[in-house]
């Protein structure tokens, strides 16, 4: 189902060197996954699990285990390879070093979009890596919706696709709740230890036959309410919002922990979930087809699944906006025409139109400040991060919005004092105008 | 220091300590009674907490038994206000504090600091701006720079009022300055000058980096300690921003801002201490060592260190007392590093009669003078120099003011001296001052060479000036890692990026042994993962020979043992190894009179230089003119062979073809006809994807009956037109030279200005897909968002299907039905045609161009040099004549587009998807098919692509053993180290074909 391959010879190009993932090594193979986000991904491994791949997410569990991570990274990794690159990298070549697991009998898995961005390269850079290391012989799997490879032991589903939308759906909300409820909760750690019993409920779930979107519902009113019990102050904190590329915006990895300085801070971080980066990759073989007439043919496919998803999202919104104790996040319907004035729906590579349609956003909400998180030297947020400042500043004066570089030679205490320069100004504005 | 007792400051008779700890000083003021009763200014030399300590006992007889207010702010203050429990100000928002206290009419305040710039702009829209983590140009570099040119900071503050001319100099980041000047130091350019340069290039980042677009105008409050006191960046920013002395305010609190603006923003807190709580919670924040990171220490022991030098000592060359030498003939090498010179004198068995190394303290002219002048004391009648060579980056200069016989680029020089040392090496590594070089050797020649890009630099020269700063030298600095129990680690990236991990240490209380062990191993990190980009030791093979100045340092050479798990060797004469490769290369030559200047001669010898503009051709660069013994005239700093003055040679070299100038010769007779158009005036910026498509938009436009005005090819000054309108510093340089672009055609009064988004560039389906970068795709975006001078011209960037006639007539169609009087939708149809056509027709000449190259190349047995890269690289800014430097070495030069349909596009290993890049796999493919072929990549700095394509292009040409040779290009306008890549490559071919027969 995809147009935005070109149909030319070499589609096939490099092909005779991949290690193909085969119906046989299913069977026994354990299925290593990149961790960008730790509730998200949980929940997702489960769901490939439920197909019978033996999934194993990888997680990073003390500062010296981050460390190793990047280390490997940083041996196996062009030294002009962004970040998320080499994290993921050095996190699947640490793991096959790390001697839990057979690198015999173990496969990666990576997404690939195929868009016009270095990042669908990962894979290939994952290729290289692995084959500098000696494991050259390990299959990895490009999880895609465009049919750039295909591995006859991994198959992607319709009902497989449709259980990990509830994955991110429900990562999506307990991400709000948390970062909601977690700045003011009187005992520090119940919004993430009531998170983290959800996940393993919901990750039991996932292990039914059948899901019956009745129950999804259900679940979501249940959440919500569970998170609204838990008991807050009523201090006034200010809101900072996180716009940026994908896997340092969402990975505590990628982005020194962000989310948990924001906090300690006494900040309230704000960001959209990863249901609107999926709609925003459905959404754009739409505007290739306005603009270019390309794929005309199948629009409809790409129409139908973001009307779905965004059917989706908006159950969601409801369920927390008939609670009524917190803010849900804004409908895919707003992001679309946020950037409106801004930057054109045409800018598809890394994040995008997206990017800047979130800040509009967040500034529409009342989120005045933002934290704009990128890999050092990423190229699509030159244009839709730094490069929109200046005209989003014009229109909204009041808007403060840092842009933090991520890089395995970064010191968090510059991206830190950075950031608590934005929250020393919010801060005094916040009391100005009380 | 008492700086600003007395000071009046209304907190209502509060008693308030502000406290400021920054990169490399700390700062201390005190309020009592409505004024200021002491304040300090001195640096911490990385004791953060001792520091401190010592600042707030020393207010103690005057706070005595006072409730006190106390906030503490500042880089390195972070970590220590909240280990202590103390009130912690950010320090840029500090510095609002005390401005809107005392100067509350200022308009900008530009503050630098030892590591950090800041502008904070008040009126207008109060918005507060730091440096990102790519941007040195600050306190710490200007220390480096006057390490550079062997002055203390305020010598080369005196030196730059004497300045009689500014340089160029790279403003972005302190590394590539660096790069700019030591070239221009080596050519012997006056040091007024480079240091009043250095000062302004400090200024044009700070503008150009901070600003982003908005303009610095009013008052301007000038703060920190830089700022205070030199008086020649003072000068530099007035006359950068174009400021009178009403509105450059240089207030004498200027270095205690930040703590002043922490004891406003504490008298405005809460809490009151004791002047006993403050100090013991000081105190014990002291003793809180709480570093994450340690390392393996270097070494256990003393007896371990002992053993390890004794092993290293056994790598040593014989020496011969002169008087004492029986053989006569001696052989003379220099090199001219880039920060050290070298000599070595050798007798006919390589024996060392005479060697000496040392800074060249910015004049390499007058130290090889002084030695010639002490070797020809040393030379009494046994001894006569029969040839001389010199190599390293002043290798022109010391040439042709001493008539040295021969000259050896450095690469080779260094192969030479380890061959002797080992003939079965097989790997090199050296390590100098700014440089990192390595090479694999295969069959008794180099297989391959790699040398550090200017960003990831953090080479000798780097610890050196890192222990002056924090008060040590080299020797003792490096003597205290050798037994520091617990080396930090630092990271391995740029020098910027390692001060600010140095800074973080400190924060957490690593000591200087600490500092130094953990620095050593980052820059062996540096040099193994950066630069040879290893992934096991393996890959270095056995037998490895290591050198340069850096591997004295002990710690270093230990951390490199650890880090590869392996012994090497390092000679004796590990700093001498280019000199001493130079003279085995002498003596190599067999000559039987040597041209060196005699001992009468050297008596009477001279120098003088002069600065000035080479006008040869558009590149225009700055030249310095060198005068020897009165009447002898050498030209550096030109970029080609013209500058020099050697007209009939450039007659010879314009007859190589040169595919680079044939394009730019094309573009130019494009712009000598802009058309005599009546539907007005499009401009057309020469940039970026218009380098491909430009003939296609040209005949477009001018088929509707429009006048093509093109902005013309980029220059220096172009990019600095548009410089202040740049909001990411870190785009490559062919992007942010748009901006400059864009001024220029806004200044040529076009009506319109046209550059479509594409985010699919032409198929020429020989990829997976045909995507532009994003860059290229969707710069417009970004130009019509932050360039002011939009406002008031029509910019056009439409989306557009450049591979679909159908639809890109229709998309332009509805662009342009009703502009300029209108337009039928035939009318826009037959110009799309014709615009197809032309761009048709502009690839076939080109090819058959490309194809007429090689064909010349063979009839005259040359090389060809494909210089592979983007469109856009051809421009004479961005490719700063590097295709200029390659034919004048012999090369004939062809574009990657010109040859890469000469073969069938290769298997790649990665997703082929954008069309340029497609073009660079065919390019090394055909390469590797044609034995008189060698390909050049051309990379922009910042260009996160090619990450991905120089691997793929280098395994291309490395699977089928051909030499792979990167360039990467920034603003850097020097061609030094350009030079010393293609000198090498020739080198190492000729190397190789030698051992082949």
């Amino acid at each position: 189902m995809n147009d935005n391959k070109n149909s030319c010879a070499f589609a096939a190009a490099g092909e005779d060197s991949r290690v193909v993932f085969t119906e046989e090594m299913k069977k026994d193979y354990t299925i290593l996954l990149p961790n960008m986000l730790p509730r998200h991904f949980r929940i997702l491994s489960k769901v490939f699990q439920f197909y019978g791949y033996h999934t194993v997410l990888l997680e990073e569990n003390s500062e010296e285990e981050a460390r190793k991570v990047i280390d490997a990274g940083l041996r196996s990794v062009h030294n002009d390879a962004c970040y998320p690159a080499l994290l993921v990298i050095g996190q699947f070549i640490s793991a096959l070093e790390s001697g839990k697991y057979d690198p015999h009998k173990t496969a990666l898995m990576m997404t690939q979009t195929g868009g016009g961005c270095r990042a669908s390269n990962y894979i290939a850079l994952i290729r290289k890596a692995l084959k500098k290391a000696g494991f050259g012989y390990v299959p990895v799997i490009s999880l895609n919706f465009s049919g750039l490879e295909d591995n006859p032991g991994f198959k992607i589903t319709i009902p497989m696709i449709h259980r990990a939308l509830y994955a991110v759906l429900y990562g999506d909300l307990l991400m709000s709740l948390i970062n909601q409820t977690r700045p003011y909760e009187t005992v520090k750690g119940s919004a993430e230890a009531l998170a983290d019993r959800w996940v393993d409920r919901l990750v039991d779930e996932m292990t039914h036959h059948t899901i019956r979107y009745s129950t999804v519902k259900k679940n979501y009113d249940r959440i919500v309410a569970d998170f609204a019990k838990i008991e807050k102050t009523k201090e006034k904190k200010v809101r900072v919002g996180i716009v940026g590329e994908i896997f340092v915006k969402f990975s505590p990895l990628g982005n020194n922990n962000l989310e948990d300085f924001l906090v300690s801070e006494n900040a309230e971080p704000v960001m959209a979930g990863l249901v609107d980066f999926l709609l925003y990759c459905m959404y754009n073989p739409i505007v290739d087809a306005r603009l270019y007439g390309k794929g005309k043919k199948t629009v409809f496919i790409y129409k139908a699944i973001c009307a779905f998803i965004q059917k989706k999202q908006n159950d969601l919104i409801k369920a927390i906006r008939k609670e009524g104790s917190f803010t849900p996040p804004s409908p895919f319907k707003n992001t679309l025409t946020a950037n409106e004035g801004y930057i054109s729906s045409g800018v598809k590579m890394g994040e995008g139109w997206l990017l800047t349609a979130e800040m509009l956003e967040l500034i529409h909400d009342g989120v005045n400040n933002i934290v704009c998180a990128q890999p050092f030297g990423c190229l699509p947020n030159h244009i839709v991060g730094k490069g929109m400042m200046k005209p989003i500043k014009e229109k909204h004066p009041d808007v403060n919005i840092v842009a933090i570089d991520y890089d395995p030679g970064a010191t968090r205490i510059n991206q830190e004092n950075r950031i608590k320069l934005m929250l020393a100004n919010a801060n005094e504005a916040m009391t100005v105008n009380a | 220091m008492d700086f600003i007792d007395n000071l009046n400051i209304d907190f209502d008779g509060q008693t308030v300590i502000g406290i400021d700890i920054g990169s490399t000083t700390a700062k201390i003021v005190a309020v009592k009674d409505n004024r200021v009763v002491y304040s300090c200014y001195e640096r911490h030399f990385s004791q953060v907490r001792p520091k401190t300590l010592e600042l707030i006992k020393r207010v103690k007889d005057i706070v005595k038994d006072d409730g006190i207010k106390v906030a503490i702010s500042g880089s390195a203050g972070l970590g220590m206000a909240r280990a202590a429990g103390i009130p912690f100000v950010q320090e840029v928002f500090a510095t609002g504090e005390t401005v809107k206290k005392f100067e509350p009419d200022t308009s900008v305040v530009i503050e630098l600091g030892g590591e950090d710039a800041k502008v904070i702009f008040i009126k207008g829209g109060m918005d507060e701006r730091m440096n990102g983590t790519c941007a040195g140009g600050t306190g710490a570099f200007i220390d480096q720079m006057a390490t550079l040119l062997a002055v203390s900071v305020s010598e080369m503050d005196e030196l730059s009022l004497k300045a009689t001319r500014v340089y160029p100099i790279a403003s972005r980041c302190g590394v590539f300055a660096k790069t700019d000047i030591q070239p221009l130091l080596n050519q012997g350019a006056a040091k007024e000058n480079i240091a009043a340069s250095i000062y302004a290039a400090v200024a044009n980042q700070t503008i150009a980096g901070l600003a982003q677009g908005r303009r610095i105008e009013g008052k301007v409050m000038f703060l920190g300690g830089p700022l205070y006191y030199c008086k020649g960046l003072r000068n530099a920013f007035k006359k950068a921003l174009k400021l009178d002395d009403e509105n450059a305010v240089f207030p004498e609190y200027g270095l205690l801002s930040v703590a002043l603006g922490a004891a406003i923003y504490a008298s405005g807190q809460k809490e009151v201490f004791t002047y006993d709580e403050i100090e013991s919670k000081i105190e014990k924040s002291t003793h809180e060592r709480t570093v994450a990171l340690h390392g393996e220490p270097l070494f256990k022991n003393r007896e371990e260190y002992e053993e390890f030098k004794a092993r290293h000592a056994k790598a040593s060359v014989e020496s011969v007392y002169p008087p004492d030498y029986k053989d006569g003939e001696a052989y003379l090498g220099i090199d001219c590093g880039s920060t050290t010179t070298k000599l070595v004198l050798i007798g006919k068995n390589g024996e060392i009669l005479y060697s000496y190394y040392d800074s060249n303290k910015g004049n390499p002219v007058e130290i090889v003078r002084a030695q010639l002048e002490e070797i020809y004391k040393i030379c009494k009648d046994n001894i006569q120099i029969k040839a001389s060579a010199v190599t390293g980056y002043g290798e022109d200069l010391i040439k042709n003011a001493f008539h040295v016989d021969f000259g050896i680029v450095e690469t080779m020089a260094h192969f030479t001296a380890a061959h002797h040392f080992n003939p079965k090496v097989d790997f090199i590594l050296d390590i100098g001052g700014q440089d990192i070089k390595c090479f694999k050797v295969k069959n008794n020649a180099i297989d391959s060479i790699m040398l550090n890009e200017a960003c990831s630099s953090g080479c000798g020269s780097f610890i050196e000036t890192f222990a002056r700063s924090m008060g040590y030298g080299i020797e003792e600095f490096s003597k205290l890692g050798l037994f520091s129990t617990g080396p930090v680690d630092l990271g391995s990236r740029c020098t910027v990026f390692m001060n600010s991990s140095v800074k973080q240490a400190q924060k957490d209380g690593a000591d200087v042994g600490d500092i130094s062990a953990g620095l050593s191993k980052s820059v062996v990190k540096n040099a193994i993962y950066k630069v040879i980009r290893a992934t096991s030791v393996e890959e270095l093979g056995t037998q490895i020979v290591v050198q340069g100045g850096t591997f004295y340092n002990d710690a270093v050479l230990c951390a490199f043992e650890k880090e590869i798990g392996r012994e090497v060797i390092r000679p004796s004469i590990a700093g001498l190894m280019g000199a001493y490769g130079a003279a085995l290369f002498a003596k190599m030559q067999k000559t039987e009179k040597s041209s060196l200047i005699d001992r009468e001669k050297l008596e009477k010898f001279t120098h003088t230089s002069k600065a000035a503009s080479c006008h040869g051709c558009t590149n225009n660069c700055q030249i310095t003119i060198n005068i020897f013994n009165g009447n002898e005239r050498y030209v550096s700093g030109n970029k080609c062979e013209k500058g020099a003055g050697l007209k009939e040679s450039s007659k010879e070299i314009e007859l190589i073809p040169n595919l680079h100038r044939y394009k730019r010769d094309k573009f130019q007779k494009l712009m000598d006809d802009p058309g005599d158009g009546t539907r007005g005036t499009v401009g057309l910026p020469l940039a970026l994807g218009m380098y491909e498509l430009g003939p296609l938009w040209y005949t477009f436009f001018k088929t509707l009956g429009y006048k093509v005005i093109f902005s013309g090819f980029s220059n220096r000054s172009v990019y600095t037109k548009g410089q202040y309108s740049i909001p990411s510093d870190t785009a490559c340089y062919p992007a942010k030279i748009m901006h400059g672009h864009i001024e220029t055609l806004v200044d040529k009064n076009a009506d319109m200005i046209f550059y479509p988004c594409l985010t699919y560039n032409i198929d020429e389906n020989i990829s997976d897909n045909c995507y532009n970068c994003p860059v290229v795709a969707y710069y417009s975006e970004l130009l019509s968002g932050n360039m002011e001078s939009l406002r008031n011209t029509e910019f056009i960037y439409p989306y557009l299907n450049i591979n679909n006639k159908k639809e890109l007539a229709q998309e332009l169609y509805s662009v342009f039905k009703n502009k300029s009087g209108g337009f039928s939708k035939k009318e826009v149809r037959n110009a799309v045609d014709k615009a197809f056509d032309a761009y048709r027709e502009w690839m076939r000449d080109i090819r058959d161009e490309g194809v007429r190259a090689i064909r010349w190349a063979e009839e005259n047995g040359k090389r060809v040099m494909i210089l592979a890269g983007r469109p856009y690289h051809i421009d004479p800014e961005i490719g700063h004549g590097i295709d200029n430097l390659a034919v004048s070495l012999g090369f004939c030069v062809v574009s990657e587009d010109s040859i890469s349909d000469l073969t069938t596009p290769p298997n790649v290993n990665v997703l082929n998807q954008w069309t340029y890049h497609a073009r660079l796999y065919a390019a090394a493919k055909y390469a590797t098919e044609h034995s008189n072929t060698e390909l050049v990549q051309l990379v922009s700095f910042g260009c996160g692509i090619d990450a991905i394509t120089t691997d793929e292009v280098r395994a291309i040409l490395e699977g089928k053993n051909k030499l792979y040779t990167q360039i990467k290009i920034d603003e850097i306008t020097n061609l030094g180290a350009v030079r010393i890549r293609l000198r090498s490559l020739l080198g190492a071919l000729d190397f190789a074909r030698y051992s082949d027969i």
